[in-house]
């Protein structure tokens, strides 16, 4: 039972942070109808930043610089190049930005190199104890720095002039502009939270119990893409339930892969959350909690 | 006249490739072989991203389900694997008709999506087939993978023996000459098939469906049909690009068909110009070609180190070159080097209309009801000579109208 209770709790935890890069593709998406697929390398950027930095200026600096660091090259990645497409349509910017996560992932792999480089979180490999039920620090820190982050998302969104601003512009971006919300600013901040959320993510995936900043850790960033996914694409509270049920699935399916290798084969906890997404887009096709497409033909 | 020109011009290609194997190496056939593999799939995916507008990140999948279906069924059973035994022909049918059955049996979730949408559920599909082609290490032979048939007709080998020694011109042909013109038959033939098909009546409901879902069921087009057609096709020529690169390697592994391969096919066709089928050659020539000419001859160039000595080494420079290359495509080009090429041909030759006609598409039926397309009409010139190039690029949406 404990074992279980283990597993849920790692799942949850795990959860959370998935969540977190999950409002970034979230984020992005409705302030500017781009897919990100260079989030992953973001996020790894954020976590590589703190890495190298924290040796010399120690790790909360470090932490601030990797916050602005991965925010402002968002920022720059919308201004320079997204608004500047030639064919300004989804589709070219999700391609866009499969090349911009090439360049950055090739120099950030090449940077890192074999290497595993910690990240030296001030929790370290310490572990909490409920009961029979270990946990590690780094996942109960995370938990809560997630869940006070969702809450100023959910403040920002509600209560402040820019975020309902950036709410207008998702909704309807010409009319939100001829109520003079300037559609760049919104654009840049959705830009700037997604990468101060990746970073975020970035320490937490890369601190114990995960050995430190490695190139795979964009590609753990992809594990998001599913729990987005299945929140639905447009929605922030989607993300969070995406993902808390990707960080469970996953968790359980590889916690009890022992018992269940002999039908699913090996390795399906890397597998589950995309089988999860592609039934889930079968059965609603705009996710759990996005809004509905108008048009259906 | 332009036309006329254009025929010359790809006769004129198709004898350079004919005599090529005469005077190239072994490391050039094998990269042409790459090349020729590739370029058919990425035609698949341009009629599938380009002309239907449907972004797909599993191709790799497809050409997988190709490379071992073909792989499987002209394999002989062995102590670690099984096989079929047919005929390599029959193979290499069965790969492109596998292939495009899994195709269809995606297509109640192809033709409820749209756009990115689409290209997220088909991102699943790359990791489940790599997933089961880890597993079942019965018919792929797991991790390691499994050796590949050479290709044979009516006793003749495509491989270094049977015939042992033939010669052609003085020049002996192996077995990587002899596929080189299987090769190239395939391709010739893909492409055509791919132009056609996008001139034909399905191919501008594709575009149609592109352009606007809502127009195109006002038109009285099966939207939900369109799609998955279209993802029916485009799965086939992934299955025959994944035989053709088993051939080519000579042994099949997951590694070869990962997330970077789709990314690698989608690379091809934005940088070609989305819909272009001649686009889509010279795409997958330089996103194929690239890394390997950079290896091969990474000693020659001064700015790249040896791998794993810290420095730049040539896969790495090769990758960020090509990730830059996406973007300066994406941000200066419209429609990709097709249409750089177009407008090229437009401006040396003079005789087509001075607008930009190549982004837009004269040969879909008028403005849609919706009146989403209607900003398009007013740059297409009907006496466009260009008539064999619709559904060019993405979308009839000029940079005028949204900016």
């Amino acid at each position: 039972m404990s074992y279980f209770l283990t597993q849920v709790l790692n799942g949850l935890s795990y959860g959370l942070v998935l969540s977190l890069i999950a409002a970034g593709f979230a984020i992005v998406f409705t302030s500017t109808g781009v897919l990100n697929f260079a989030h992953g390398s973001i996020v790894l950027l954020g976590a590589y930043l703190v890495a190298v930095l924290h040796p010399t200026i120690g790790f909360w600096p470090a932490m601030l610089v990797a916050l602005f660091g991965a925010a402002l090259v968002g920022v720059l990645i919308n201004a320079l190049l997204v608004r500047n497409l030639a064919d300004p349509e989804p589709g070219a910017a999700a391609i866009l930005m499969l090349g911009v996560d090439i360049v950055l992932l090739t120099e950030l792999t090449r940077r890192i190199g074999n290497q595993v480089l910690p990240v030296g979180a001030p929790w370290g490999a310490s572990v909490v104890r409920f009961g029979d039920i270990a946990l590690p620090t780094g996942r109960v820190v995370a938990a809560g720095v997630t869940v006070v982050a969702f809450a100023a998302l959910w403040y920002l969104f509600s209560r402040t002039d820019l975020g309902v601003g950036m709410r207008a512009a998702a909704a309807d971006g010409p009319t939100a502009s001829l109520m003079g919300i300037r559609l760049s600013r919104t654009a840049a901040t959705g830009w700037a939270l997604a990468g101060v959320l990746a970073a975020v993510a970035g320490v937490f995936l890369t601190s114990f119990p995960s050995p430190g900043v490695a190139p795979t850790i964009a590609l753990s960033a992809f594990a998001a893409i599913p729990a987005w996914v299945l929140g639905g694409f447009d929605s922030v509270p989607g993300a969070v339930v995406g993902g808390l049920l990707i960080g469970l699935t996953s968790a359980l399916v590889t916690g009890y892969e022992g018992d269940l290798e002999h039908v699913l084969g090996a390795g399906f906890g890397e597998v589950a959350p995309y089988v999860v997404m592609i039934v889930v887009l079968l059965v609603r096709p705009s996710g759990l909690m996005g809004s509905k497409e108008a048009v259906r033909v | 006249m332009s036309d006329l020109l254009r025929r010359l011009g790809g006769v004129a290609l198709l004898v350079v490739a004919l005599a090529l194997p005469l005077v190239l190496d072994d490391f050039w056939l094998q990269t042409g072989l790459f090349v020729m593999a590739a370029a058919i799939g990425a035609v698949g995916l341009t009629l599938l991203v380009g002309v239907a507008g449907q972004l797909s990140l599993g191709h790799a999948a497809f050409a997988a389900i190709g490379a071992y279906v073909y792989a499987w069924s002209t394999g002989e059973t062995t102590t670690s694997v099984t096989g079929g035994g047919l005929p390599p022909v029959l193979g290499l049918a069965l790969a492109a008709l596998v292939a495009a059955g899994v195709g269809a049996a995606f297509s109640p979730v192809a033709g409820r999506l749209r756009g990115i949408y689409l290209g997220l559920a088909t991102l699943g599909l790359v990791f489940v087939v790599r997933h089961l082609l880890l597993n079942l290490t019965d018919w792929t032979g797991g991790f390691t993978g499994r050796s590949v048939e050479s290709f044979a007709l009516g006793g003749f080998s495509f491989s270094n023996r049977d015939p042992d020694y033939l010669a052609v011109g003085g020049v002996e042909f192996e077995g990587l000459h002899r596929l080189w013109y299987l090769f190239l038959l395939l391709a010739v033939v893909a492409c055509w098939l791919a132009g056609n098909l996008r001139a034909s009546r399905t191919g501008r409901a594709w575009a149609n469906v592109r352009d606007s879902e809502t127009a195109a069921a006002a038109m009285g087009i099966g939207v939900a049909r369109a799609k998955a057609a279209a993802f029916v096709v485009s799965s086939a020529y992934a299955g025959t690009a994944g035989a053709m690169l088993a051939l080519a390697y000579g042994r099949v592994a997951p590694d070869v068909f990962s997330l970077t391969a789709s990314v690698d096919f989608l690379v091809m066709i934005v940088l070609g110009g989305l819909g272009s089928v001649a686009g889509a050659v010279v795409g997958a020539l330089f996103v194929t070609a690239l890394p390997l000419v950079l290896a091969e001859y990474s000693s020659a160039l001064p700015f790249l180190a040896a791998p794993g000595s810290g420095g730049l080494d040539p896969s790495t420079a090769s990758r960020i070159v090509y990730g830059l290359a996406i973007i300066a495509v994406l941000v200066l080009l419209r429609g990709g080097l097709a249409g750089a090429g177009r407008r090229l041909r437009h401006r040396l030759g003079g005789g087509g209309p001075s607008g930009d006609a190549g982004t837009t598409d004269p040969d879909t039926p008028g403005p849609g009801p919706t009146g989403r397309t209607a900003p398009a009409s007013g740059t297409t010139d009907p006496s466009t000579p260009d008539g064999s190039h619709p559904a060019a690029v993405t979308h009839p949406r000029s940079k005028e109208t949204t900016r």
